[in-house]
C-alpha cells in the first residue's frame, strides 16, 4: 500500500454516557462540547478540518434525516466536505480513513451519537432484522442475544459463571472511567443468584441503555505529528460481514470478526476494546480473534458500563487509541459491530512509534 | 444568558403499514404458509433453507427449487421472554427459539408457547400452531407449541384451490413510540409563543439572530445565547403559490406559502400569507402576524394563524437580498 499516506488517530473525545439526556435526538447538545474540547486538545481549527463524517440512526430519533441537524454543531459555513453513515460511527471512521488514504483530505473529524432513551431500544433494534420474515415478529435485541448466549453455554464455549466474571471485571474497570454510565462494583459471588432478564441472560450480562456521543480526529502522516505528540497509527482497518439469517449461522461464532482481525494483523496487541454489549459476546469474540490471555480486554469498562448506540464502536476505537496516545500501550485493537449478534465486524489495529 | 428551564418534550408516535412486494422465493414461501404448509428452498449444496433465502449464501447463485418440509421440528436454541413486548407473537410469557423444521437444514426464528422455562429445552420437539386466519405472512405461524402438549392436533386444512392466486405482497404494521425533546433554545422560543412573544437568539460569534433559536449556530457551531424579542412584522423574501391539493390541507388552493423575514431577524420563518389574492403577494411585501384568539394559544407557531399585508410600501430588495 505504499504511496498512500499513513493515517493516525490524533484526538478522541466523548460525552458523558448517561441513561437519559435532556438534549435532542439530533445530538447537538452532546456534540458541541465534545467538538470544542477535541479541537482545543489537538489545536486544530474547525475550518481546517478536511472532512467530516458521522454515524447515527434515524430509527433512534424516530424521524427522517435526523443527522442533518447535527451538522449545525459543526458550523457548516463556508461549505464543508461532509458525509454520514446510517450505522456505527466506526464505519464513518472507515470512510474518513479512505478519504485521507486517497489524498482527498489530510485531516478528518469523525463523530457518532445516539439518544437511545427517546424510544424503546429493544423494539427499535428489532427493525434491523430481515423485514420480511423476522422483524414482523419483533424479536427484541436482548432476546436474540440470549439465543446466542445459550448456544455457547450448551456447546461448552462459555459458562454463566464466566459471563458473570466478565460483568464484574468490566464494572471494576468502569469505575476508573469518568465517562462511564455504570461505575458501581458488582460482587461476582452473588451474580448467579440474581434473576434472569432473558434466560440465560441476567441484567449484568447486558449493556445498559445509554445516551452518548463521541468524536475522533484522524490525520495523515505529515499532519499527525503536528497535532499529537504520540499519534495512534492505524496499521490495519478491516471489516467483514456474516449472513443476516440468524438460523443459518453458527451463533457460537462470528467468522467475519476473525477474518477482519486476520486481515488487520493483530499480533502483539496489548489492549483490545470490544463492542460487545453482552458478556457472552465478549467471550465469543475473544476466541474468534484469538486474543492471548494477557491482552487487556475493555479496560475502559467497555459497553457493559455504557453503550451509546451508533457511537459505541467509535468509542472503542477512541479508548484504544487513547492508550497509545498516553503511552500506556504500544499496540492496541478496537472492534466495532453493526447488525444483530456480531453479524458485521470491524477491526482497527493501532500502534505508537 | 437565558435561564435554563427543562426542555419541552412530547410523545412522538411513528406508525406505518409497510407493504413489501415479494420476489419469487418469498412469494412461494408465504403462499405456502397461507395454505398451512412450509416450503423451503434448496441451496447450491443441497441443503434446504427454511426460512428460504433468495441467493445461496456460499455461491451467490439465485435459488429456486422449492422443498416442502415438515410443520414439526426441533429447538436449536431458545431464550425466555418473561414480559412480552408490543407486537411480539404472544402476550403471555413465551420462549423465543430457533426451530429446525423436519427436512430443513437451517432454523426459523419464532415463539414457542411452552408455559414456563421448565418446559423448554434444546432438542425438544415442537410443531406449528397456525393462526386462525392465514393470509400469506410469517405471522400465519401464530407460534410453535411443544409436540407433547395437550392441545389438540390442528387438522390439516384443505389444500389450496388450483385457482388460488399466489401472495405477492406482505403488509407489516410498524408502530414505534418516542418522546421527542425540543432543545433548550427551541423550548424558550415555544414558551414565548404561548405568551404571544417571538423570541429569537443571537449567535455570540457572528451576531446573527435566529428564530427559532438553535443549539448551535450553523455557521459557527456554537449555541445561541442572547435572547432577542422580535416584532411580529416582517418582509416576504420569497414565496410560492400552492395549487396542488394534498391530504390534511386546511386551506383551499390557491394560497401562498412564504418566507417571512421578521424585523430584526437574520433568518426567515415559513408561514402562510393570506388576506389578499394569491397573485398579489410579491417579494418585499410587508406583512404582520395575524394571531389566533389568545385562549387558543399553546407552545406552537400555530398561534399565528397567518401573516397578512400591512399596506406599507414594499421593502427595497437590498434590505432582504442577503436572506434569499
Amino acid at each position: 500500500m505504499s504511496g498512500f499516506p499513513e493515517v493516525a488517530v490524533v484526538g478522541f473525545g466523548q460525552s458523558p454516557q448517561v441513561r437519559e439526556t435532556t438534549g435532542t435526538t439530533n445530538g447537538v447538545e452532546m456534540l458541541v462540547p465534545v467538538f470544542q474540547r477535541l479541537l482545543a486538545d489537538t489545536g486544530l481549527s474547525r475550518r481546517e478540518v478536511g472532512f467530516w463524517c458521522s454515524g447515527s440512526s434515524d430509527y433512534l430519533a424516530g424521524r427522517a434525516f435526523s443527522f442533518v441537524t447535527a451538522v449545525d454543531a459543526i458550523g457548516a459555513l463556508p461549505p464543508i466536505a461532509e458525509s454520514h453513515v446510517e450505522g456505527d460511527a466506526a464505519w464513518a471512521l472507515y470512510e474518513a480513513w479512505l478519504k485521507i488514504r486517497m489524498g482527498e483530505a489530510d485531516t478528518a473529524l469523525v463523530y457518532g451519537f445516539g439518544k437511545s432513551s427517546a424510544g424503546d431500544l429493544r423494539r427499535v433494534l428489532a427493525l434491523q432484522l430481515d423485514p420480511y420474515l423476522v422483524a414482523p415478529l419483533w424479536p427484541d435485541s436482548v432476546s436474540i442475544a440470549a439465543l446466542q448466549a445459550r448456544v455457547g453455554i450448551e456447546a461448552g464455549l462459555w459458562s454463566e459463571k464466566e459471563m458473570a466474571e466478565v460483568a464484574a471485571r468490566s464494572r471494576a474497570d468502569g469505575a476508573t472511567n469518568p465517562h462511564a454510565q455504570l461505575r458501581e462494583p458488582l460482587d461476582p459471588a452473588g451474580l448467579l443468584d440474581t434473576p434472569y432478564l432473558a434466560d440465560p441472560l441476567r441484567a449484568h450480562d447486558c449493556a445498559p441503555i445509554t445516551d452518548g456521543a463521541a468524536a475522533i480526529v484522524l490525520a495523515a502522516g505529515h499532519r499527525a505529528a503536528e497535532l499529537c505528540e504520540r499519534p495512534a497509527w492505524i496499521t490495519g482497518l478491516e471489516h467483514r460481514v456474516d449472513s443476516p439469517v440468524l438460523g443459518a449461522r453458527d451463533l457460537g461464532r462470528a467468522p467475519s470478526a476473525g477474518a477482519a482481525a486476520a486481515a488487520a494483523g493483530t499480533d502483539g496487541v496489548q489492549v483490545a476494546e470490544l463492542a460487545t454489549p453482552f458478556t457472552s459476546q465478549e467471550l465469543l469474540l475473544r476466541r474468534e480473534l484469538g486474543l492471548a490471555d494477557d491482552v487487556a480486554v475493555n479496560p475502559s469498562g467497555g459497553p457493559l458500563c455504557g453503550n451509546p448506540m451508533f457511537a459505541g464502536g467509535l468509542v472503542r476505537i477512541g479508548e484504544a487509541a487513547a492508550r497509545v496516545m498516553s503511552g500506556q500501550a504500544g499496540k492496541v485493537l478496537a472492534h466495532a459491530s453493526n447488525g444483530p449478534l456480531l453479524q458485521q465486524n470491524l477491526i482497527c489495529v493501532m500502534e505508537g512509534r | 444568558m437565558v435561564a435554563a428551564e427543562a426542555p419541552l418534550s412530547a410523545p412522538l408516535e411513528v406508525g406505518f403499514d409497510y407493504t413489501r412486494s415479494l420476489g419469487p422465493v418469498l412469494s412461494r414461501f408465504v403462499t405456502a404458509l397461507r395454505d398451512r404448509r412450509v416450503e423451503g428452498v434448496r441451496g447450491s449444496d443441497g441443503r434446504v433453507h427454511v426460512p428460504p433465502v433468495e441467493y445461496d449464501p456460499v455461491t451467490g447463485q439465485p435459488l429456486s427449487e422449492p422443498v416442502e418440509v415438515g410443520t414439526e421440528g426441533t429447538v436449536v436454541t431458545w431464550s425466555w421472554m418473561a414480559d412480552p413486548l408490543e407486537g411480539q407473537p404472544l402476550a403471555h410469557p413465551f420462549a423465543w427459539a430457533l426451530v429446525r423444521l423436519d427436512g430443513a437444514d437451517t432454523a426459523l426464528l419464532h415463539a414457542v408457547d411452552a408455559g414456563s422455562t421448565a418446559a423448554m429445552r434444546t432438542g425438544m420437539r415442537v410443531r406449528i400452531r397456525w393462526a386462525e386466519q392465514t393470509v400469506g405472512h410469517i405471522r400465519d405461524i401464530a407460534c410453535f407449541e411443544p409436540v407433547d402438549a395437550a392441545s389438540p392436533e390442528v387438522p390439516a386444512v384443505a389444500r389450496p384451490e388450483a385457482t388460488a392466486e399466489p401472495v405477492t405482497m406482505i403488509t407489516t404494521p410498524v408502530h414505534l413510540h418516542y418522546r421527542h425533546s425540543a432543545s433548550l433554545e427551541e423550548s424558550r422560543y415555544l414558551r414565548g409563543l404561548a405568551e404571544g412573544r417571538l423570541l429569537g437568539q443571537r449567535c455570540p460569534e457572528c451576531a446573527k439572530v435566529y428564530i427559532p433559536p438553535r443549539g448551535a449556530c450553523p455557521t459557527d457551531g456554537v449555541p445561541t445565547r442572547e435572547e432577542v424579542e422580535l416584532a411580529d412584522t416582517g418582509t416576504v423574501t420569497t414565496f410560492c403559490i400552492v395549487n396542488v391539493p394534498f391530504l390534511g390541507q386546511r386551506i383551499t388552493p390557491p394560497y401562498v406559502s412564504a418566507y417571512v423575514l421578521l424585523d430584526g431577524a437574520d433568518i426567515p420563518l415559513m408561514h402562510l400569507v393570506l388576506g389578499c389574492a394569491a397573485d398579489e403577494v410579491r417579494m418585499g411585501m410587508r406583512v404582520k402576524a395575524q394571531w389566533r384568539p389568545r385562549e387558543e394559544w399553546d407552545t406552537t407557531l400555530r398561534n399565528i394563524d397567518h401573516f397578512r399585508p400591512t399596506g406599507e410600501p414594499d421593502a427595497p430588495f437590498e434590505s432582504y437580498a442577503e436572506y434569499l
